[in-house]
């Protein structure tokens, strides 16, 4: 069985030192070695931004790919070879700006994958602009004056666009975070994970000690229940989504592919594709 | 006795106009017949006027004819708007209800016939296109029996009794006619077909019956016109096959979804039209960089923008060619036939998957939704290449070096592992990236990779990549097109031969990489060269320039008002031309 050091490779990662990115990679390392995954079986997909590196740090198969379009590369990845564990990650521009449309899209849709952000409230990679979760007021690059828009909450995004897993994590806090990511690759059907990993380049408000300050343990909230949806919403509400934990899990959902008539069981990829003469004289028929 | 006939029925959208024409066409395909029909129809669900002119020989029909001699009429606009295409012998039948006026200067006569209210009669007025049907029967001297067959395919799920009530619907109509039409019953009968069985179908029918064939088992796609009825034959026939279809979010998806799919080792493709191709573009950039192969299908209507989304435009050609930003190989197809369309589609998923790049095949509206008649396709020509996917196992290797997925080959050809493969694990990138698919932006390293792409192309393998019928070594035209333009071209050209010209015609099908040595030394036969195409700037004359030279004799006739080339039309603007 593999160990989380065989999900490592070679590659030195170029993020900045103290970037929250490197505990991310280290939880998706322990998190797939913890479920049982082997590193042939494993494929992460990943956006464009400082975060969307992560694809190429982890000995598993990677695809980097498009600015915000991880989840339909992995989505089709997944529809193609069911017995592969897929994994989609990238930043909170990636996500929730440019893939938005994507996010919730693949949220409803439910294909069993796992999706983490790395949620740094900035755009990292093009030097500091605001980003879909800064803060009203956070001055960047793009916003001297202050943000004027509110910051997105994702949280609540997913939990009204039906979302069947949803969690988040603090990337210091590597044992929670694997353990979410464990629960996550677990779960069947679409798992959505937003990790706060600090920019500390370009990020001086949202900090390590700032996310230390303001986070709670859902953990430690008297009669929290992730399997009550109104609960949840509440709870995230009333923390202004500042909180760590599994948020919401539908146990009793079934994926989308267990859905789709006619699905096959075996992969995909593994059908014999040439089409008997017989079957394909019945297809032209219904032409004549 | 006729050796063509030109039908057409009209009316408000929505009022079963296209069921009429349906059931017309499918009675005729039956006897042998050969059919090419085209809609013309709006981008609204109900009301707008919508007609449906089918033109049936007993020899092969290629083009739509360009006049008529029967209409059909439910409203007065569609006899307003069409009776000038009649002949000398044409005529027009009305539905009495709408008292249907005759135009001061239409020459046709006009039979009133009370369609709905004999529907009515029958029970329902929906059977109104029946007693139509029958009206028709009677000026073609068909038997009614010759329904009987359609009626039971379309109706026999409802019931015996359906079926009864339609027939009488016909019997009654064609008794009606031949109390109206007296003496010329039958004067506009058929010479007799040969009885032969040959399919009935659209160009979509045909493409999304060739990627099942050529073994696709994902679909991702987003509606729109001209392309959904690929989406939706695939819907219907991929859950037999194990596969599935997704409808995505939008055209982004869709592609991405696609590539991710073929990474996985399965033929994903998608379909769409002009406005979900310019979305696509990125996706087709990345499939190109991280060699991923992808078959996009645009069936181009008329742009730009929403345009006109239900008419027929050929003006995206050079959007497939250059549309990307950055430099990849990618190859582009361009089918004019029916049979074409279902072949050509098993070739874009080999040369996607042979070569590990993206295929675009691209049709027109006309081609698309056009409904033509083909002998049934050849099952023994199916064949499918899937080039160089890793089957056998891979060692262990050393320190844990990546896989060459990108490795630098002779061919430019780079074995394929896929996800899941032990010791394949590899990376993917759309960053420019070494032989492994680690980032790499060493000059030396980019020169190779870039080199490596495009001498991918230099493997291309394509059967036929134009499509010629040039008689004559030294021409006076060479006719050329792409697409749906091959009928009406193929018309002119005979009737310019029968009349003395020396008139070639090449119809290209392969349109990248351009078919330079084909198409040089056509060009070089002949006096003047024509490009026909349904666009502005003539975009494939100007390819062709690119290519070829020859901008002194390279002419072109062009057509963007939402119609298509019809042979009358197009061989008066070449006869101007030649002179
Ligand atoms: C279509 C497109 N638009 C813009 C860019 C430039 N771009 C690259 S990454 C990025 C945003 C990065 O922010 P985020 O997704 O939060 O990732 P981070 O770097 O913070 O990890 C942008 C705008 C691009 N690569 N592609
Ligand atoms: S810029 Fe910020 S997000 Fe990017 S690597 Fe550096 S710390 Fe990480
Ligand atoms: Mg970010």
């Amino acid at each position: 069985m593999a160990t989380f050091k065989d999900f490592r490779n070679t590659v030195k990662p170029n993020w900045c030192p103290g970037c929250g990115d490197f505990s991310v990679q280290a939880a998706i390392q322990r998190a797939a070695a913890n479920v049982g995954i082997e590193p042939n079986n494993l494929a992460v997909i990943s956006g464009i931004g400082c975060s969307g590196r992560i694809s190429g740090y982890i000995n598993s198969y990677g695809f980097h790919g498009i600015h915000g379009r991880a989840l339909p590369i992995a989505q089709g990845l997944k529809m193609a070879n069911r017995d592969l564990h897929v994994i989609a990650s990238g930043g909170d521009g990636d996500g929730f700006a440019i893939g938005m449309g994507h996010t919730i899209h693949a949220i409803r849709r439910n294909i069993d994958i796992t999706y983490v952000v790395m949620d740094n409230q900035i755009y990292g990679l093009t030097k500091g602009q605001t980003s879909p979760r800064s803060a009203a007021g956070f001055i960047t690059k793009s916003t001297p004056g202050g943000a004027i828009e509110p910051s997105l909450k994702p949280l609540e995004v997913a939990l009204t666009s039906g979302a069947t897993f949803v969690a988040q994590g603090f990337s210091t806090d590597i044992k929670e975070l694997t353990a979410l990511i464990e629960a996550g690759l677990n779960h069947k059907g679409f798992s959505f994970i937003n990790v706060f990993s600090p920019c500390v380049t370009y990020n001086k408000v949202n900090t390590y000690d700032w996310f230390k300050e303001h986070l709670t343990k859902l953990a430690d909230i008297e009669g929290y229940d992730h399997t009550d949806r109104n609960l949840a919403m509440q709870t995230i509400m009333q923390h202004d989504s500042l909180v760590t934990g599994i948020i919401y899990q539908d146990t009793a959902t079934t994926s989308y592919q267990e859905k789709v008539v006619g699905y096959s069981e075996l992969p995909l990829m593994d059908i014999d594709i040439k089409m008997s003469e017989q079957e394909f004289t019945a297809l032209v028929d219904e032409f004549m | 006795m006729l050796h063509q006939l030109s039908w057409k029925v009209g009316g408000q959208q929505g009022e079963g106009i296209e069921s009429t024409g349906e059931m017309f066409s499918m009675a005729m395909n039956r006897l042998g017949y050969f059919l090419y029909g085209y809609r013309h129809f709006s981008s609204r669900i109900k009301g707008g006027h919508t007609n449906n002119k089918i033109t049936v020989r007993p020899t092969e029909v290629r083009s739509i004819a360009d006049d008529l001699d029967i209409l059909v009429a439910f409203d007065q606009e569609t006899i307003d708007v069409n009776y000038q295409e009649l002949t000398e012998k044409g005529v027009i039948l009305a539905d009495a209800k709408f008292e249907p006026v005759k135009p001061e200067d239409s020459k046709a006569p006009l039979f009133v016939v009370p369609f709905t209210e004999i529907a009515a009669e029958l029970g329902t007025t929906l059977m109104k296109n029946m007693v139509a049907i029958g009206a028709t029967a009677a000026l073609l001297n068909l038997d009614d029996e010759v329904f009987q067959n359609v009626v039971n395919d379309i109706f026999g799920k409802k019931g015996e009794e359906v079926v009864q009530k339609n027939m009488e619907a016909i019997a009654r109509g064609r008794e009606m006619m031949s109390e109206l039409l007296g003496e010329r019953v039958g004067e506009w009968a058929l010479a007799p077909a040969d009885g032969k069985r040959r399919m009935f179908m659209i160009g979509n029918d045909a493409i999304a019956l060739g990627a099942l064939a050529a073994g696709t088992r994902f679909m991702a796609a987003y509606p729109i016109t001209p392309a959904s009825e690929i989406m939706e034959y695939l819907i219907r026939k991929l859950p037999k096959f194990g596969g599935a279809v997704i409808q995505t979010e939008d055209e982004i998806a869709a592609a991405t979804m696609a590539i991710g799919s073929n990474y996985g080792g399965v033929r994903a493709f998608t379909a769409s039209a002009g406005p979900g191709l310019s979305l696509m573009m990125e996706a087709i950039g990345l499939s190109g960089m991280t060699e991923q192969p992808l078959v996009v299908v645009d069936t181009q209507r008329g742009g730009p923008s929403t345009g006109l989304p239900t008419k027929q435009e050929q003006s995206d050609l050079m959007a497939m060619l250059y549309g990307t930003h950055g430099e990849i190989p990618k190859v582009v197809i361009a089918p004019s036939t029916l049979e074409e369309a279902f072949f050509d589609t098993i070739q874009a998923f080999n040369i996607a998957e042979e070569l590990q790049l993206p295929v675009i095949l691209m049709t027109d509206l006309q081609l698309s939704l056009g409904k033509q008649t083909a002998e049934p396709f050849d099952y023994s020509k199916i064949e499918i290449r899937r080039g160089k996917i890793v089957t056998e196992e891979l060692a262990e290797s050393a320190d844990k070096a990546y896989f060459k997925r990108y490795e630098n080959t002779a061919d430019g050809i780079s074995p394929r592992v896929l996800p899941g493969t032990l010791n394949g694990i590899h990376h993917v990138t759309g960053v420019e990236h070494d032989e492994t698919g680690k980032p790499s932006e060493a000059t030396g390293n980019r020169q190779t990779q870039m080199d490596k792409r495009f001498r991918k192309l230099e493997a291309l393998r394509f059967d036929q990549p134009v499509y010629t019928n040039a008689p004559h070594e030294e021409a006076d035209i060479l006719l050329v097109g792409f697409n749906s333009t091959r009928g009406a071209i193929e018309e002119v050209q005979e009737r310019l031969n029968a009349q003395g010209m020396k008139v070639n015609h090449a119809h290209i099908r392969l349109i990248h990489p351009f078919p330079s040595a084909e198409m040089a030394p056509l060009v070089a036969k002949a006096k003047k060269v024509i490009v026909v195409e349904n666009n502005y700037t003539g975009q494939l004359a100007n390819i062709m320039k690119m290519n070829i030279g020859g901008h002194d004799k390279i002419k072109m006739i062009t057509k963007y008002n939402g119609t298509p080339f019809l042979p009358g039309e197009l061989e008066i603007k070449v006869k101007e031309l030649a002179h």
